[in-house]
């Protein structure tokens, strides 16, 4: 019933003060406080911190080879005496920056096939069949094929995550559209002559805008985890530029004499996920408390 | 019964047949002729070009999707080019590997998830719950390689209690091998997974406990045992089994690394050597057995969903 008066309201106010309540509840949640502060120094590190080591993360030194935690290499170094804290700081960038991707990606496609499928019900059949078909496959596993077939770049591992992801939105938008579209306000709207682009842009998408973050914060997190275990199976960004994934990969041959070298990036990798799941968790609560953890 | 059965299936076939054209373009995705990887590096132009013959691969795109189809009709998967064996005999060989995989990573996993998540939702806010809630936080955040990586470490190099690769199978090496090389990467795999449902357990058993009927049966002096295990779960499994598809494919899913990780001939690693090896009848083949399994998987989860709670119907 409020979503009905407030939408309904022409004044600008109202959806103020209802975005300062979520932002109040947020403040006080207490693990999307944790994740927010997690995930805020994880990409801070990721873009300031190579400047302040100011090492090359490629930079090879045959001398420094294998060597463990010190106050040279705060992580140790790797088989080719690179310093691992660079490379994982550095790894960041591009591990954050596929897990974006893959998430912006996958909210605007989900977002756009599932209004799709939601709004206009004609279509609704074979869209969602084309989805249900796409999500038979475990979603490693087309990424893995996909992945293959585009070649082992960061991009290509942005394209495969996405299309295992969008999917997965495209059913969630779909069934908030579906509660949306029998809304009072959504029929007033269509009686008092708006068209459908309208309808869309003004009342759908903002109305189920809370269920799709919510997923994309969830689906940031399996990203980061889905592209260190595709470049530990060899369909990652190539070394020697350092994503996460690929410095587990490389340094799992080594993991009992040099643990280090695998240890860190994969503790970052945890870090990451932990964050966003937290993040995740906070706002499913904040936003849609009925929203369940969908994969 | 039979007719919700019957119902349901035939509401999945529309699906089969689009997994069934997907793992068909897959294949047409992958860059690289597969004559040319039959044939061998140092093969003639001719003799490429007869080998694509052979396979039909000089034929318009809808006439191999066809041709396909109609094999598939009849039940043949084609053969893999690299293994020298059907598609369907080499999965055969590697599905015991998997099963077993699954198999006993379920028996950890319910158990475990679901205890976790009624312990969370009993002692709601209390330490209990926030240990337990950070527990399955953390196994669905931790990437499974990393720890299976980190675990051989511990009990395989340092402790020698497990092998840290390879399979023993059930029949040949008896059941102390097979389980010894199987409880690693059970547990690993299972991590994800109870994280998972230990989550959705909690989430099914808090709203069933706020329910008068929770109440009542405290009122009329039902044991507490009785009253959250047997009326409080018993309500929260319906929600429980909602995820049982979705646990079964994390399962698939995760297996595909802990195999590569721990070198278990499972079909998991079948797949990755398939594209790596751009074995494309393998790819296509396994690829649809895993899309078929899936979709049945599901129709299997609907139909136990109706037999839990007789409300729901599929007609």
């Amino acid at each position: 019933m409020t979503e009905v008066v407030l939408a309904a309201a022409p004044t600008q106010m109202l959806a103020e003060r209802r975005r300062f309540r979520v932002l109040r509840k947020l403040a006080a949640h207490r693990s999307f406080k944790i994740g927010l502060v997690l995930v805020a120094i994880l990409v801070l590190c990721a873009i300031i911190g190579p400047m302040l080591t100011g090492i090359d993360p490629t930079a090879m030194s045959i001398r420094s080879r294998f060597k463990p935690p010190s106050a040279r290499f705060p992580f140790g170094s790797d088989q080719y005496g690179r310093d691992i804290l660079t490379r994982v700081l550095y790894g960041g960038r591009l591990s954050l920056s596929i897990g974006l991707s893959v998430a912006l990606i996958s909210g605007v496609f989900g977002a756009a096939i599932g209004v799709t499928a939601g709004y206009f019900r004609a279509l609704d059949p074979y869209v969602m069949r084309l989805m249900d078909a796409l999500m038979a496959f475990p979603a490693i596993l087309l990424a893995i094929g996909i992945g293959a077939a585009l070649g082992a770049q960061a991009s290509s591992i942005v394209v495969a995550l996405s299309v295992a992801y969008v999917p997965r939105t495209a059913r969630i938008v779909r069934a908030s559209v579906l509660v949306i579209r029998e809304m009072e306000y959504l029929q007033a709207a269509r009686v008092s002559g708006a068209g459908d682009l309208h309808i869309i842009v003004k009342h759908v998408l903002p109305n189920c805008l809370g269920p799709l973050i919510v997923q994309l914060t969830f689906i940031f997190a399996y990203a980061i985890l889905a592209e260190a275990a595709l470049s530990f199976l060899g369909i990652g960004p190539p070394p020697p530029a350092p994503s996460w994934g690929n410095i587990i990969a490389e340094g799992r041959d080594y993991s009992v004499e040099a643990w280090w070298v695998m240890l860190f990036p994969g503790l970052a990798v945890s870090l990451a996920a932990l964050g966003m799941n937290l993040l995740g968790d906070g706002l499913r609560d904040v936003l849609d408390p009925r929203l369940k953890i969908e994969t | 019964m039979f007719r919700a059965i019957t119902v349901r299936l035939m509401q999945s076939i529309p699906v089969l047949l689009l997994v069934a054209v997907l793992s068909f373009i897959l294949m047409h995705l992958l860059p690289g002729d597969p004559a040319v990887v039959i044939a061998g590096a140092d093969a003639t132009p001719a003799a490429v070009e007869r080998i694509r013959r052979e396979l039909g691969l000089d034929q318009p795109i809808w006439q191999q999707l066809l041709s396909w189809f109609l094999n598939l009709a009849q039940g043949k998967f084609g053969s893999s080019l690299v293994l020298n064996q059907t598609v369907l005999s080499a999965v055969a060989e590697r599905l015991p590997v998997t099963l077993s995989l699954a198999a006993l990573s379920l028996a950890i996993t319910l158990p475990l998830g679901i205890t976790l998540g009624i312990l969370a939702a009993y002692f709601r806010s209390s330490w209990i719950d926030a240990g337990v809630m950070m527990i399955a936080l953390i196994g669905v955040s931790v990437p499974s390689f990393w720890i299976a990586i980190l675990s051989v470490i511990l009990f395989s190099v340092t402790l020698g209690w497990v092998p840290s690769s390879g399979y023993a199978p059930l029949l040949t090496a008896g059941p102390g091998p097979w389980f010894a090389s199987l409880i690693q990467p059970a547990m690993v795999l299972s991590l994800f997974q109870i994280g998972f449902l230990a989550r959705m357990t909690r989430s099914a058993m808090l709203d069933v406990l706020d329910q008068d009927f929770i109440r009542t049966a405290r009122a009329k002096g039902v044991s507490e045992w009785r009253t959250v295990g047997k009326h409080g779960f018993r309500n929260a499994l319906v929600a429980v089994v909602t995820v049982g598809g979705i646990i079964l494919s994390l399962l698939i899913g995760g297996s595909v690394v802990v195999e590569q990780v721990f070198a278990l001939p499972g079909i998991g690693r079948l797949v990755v050597q398939g594209i790596m090896a751009r074995d494309y009848p393998l790819i296509q083949g396994t690829m649809l057995l895993f899309g078929f399994a899936f979709v049945l998987i599901n129709v299997a989860v609907d139909i136990i969903y109706t037999l839990v709670d007789p409300r729901v119907r599929y007609d």
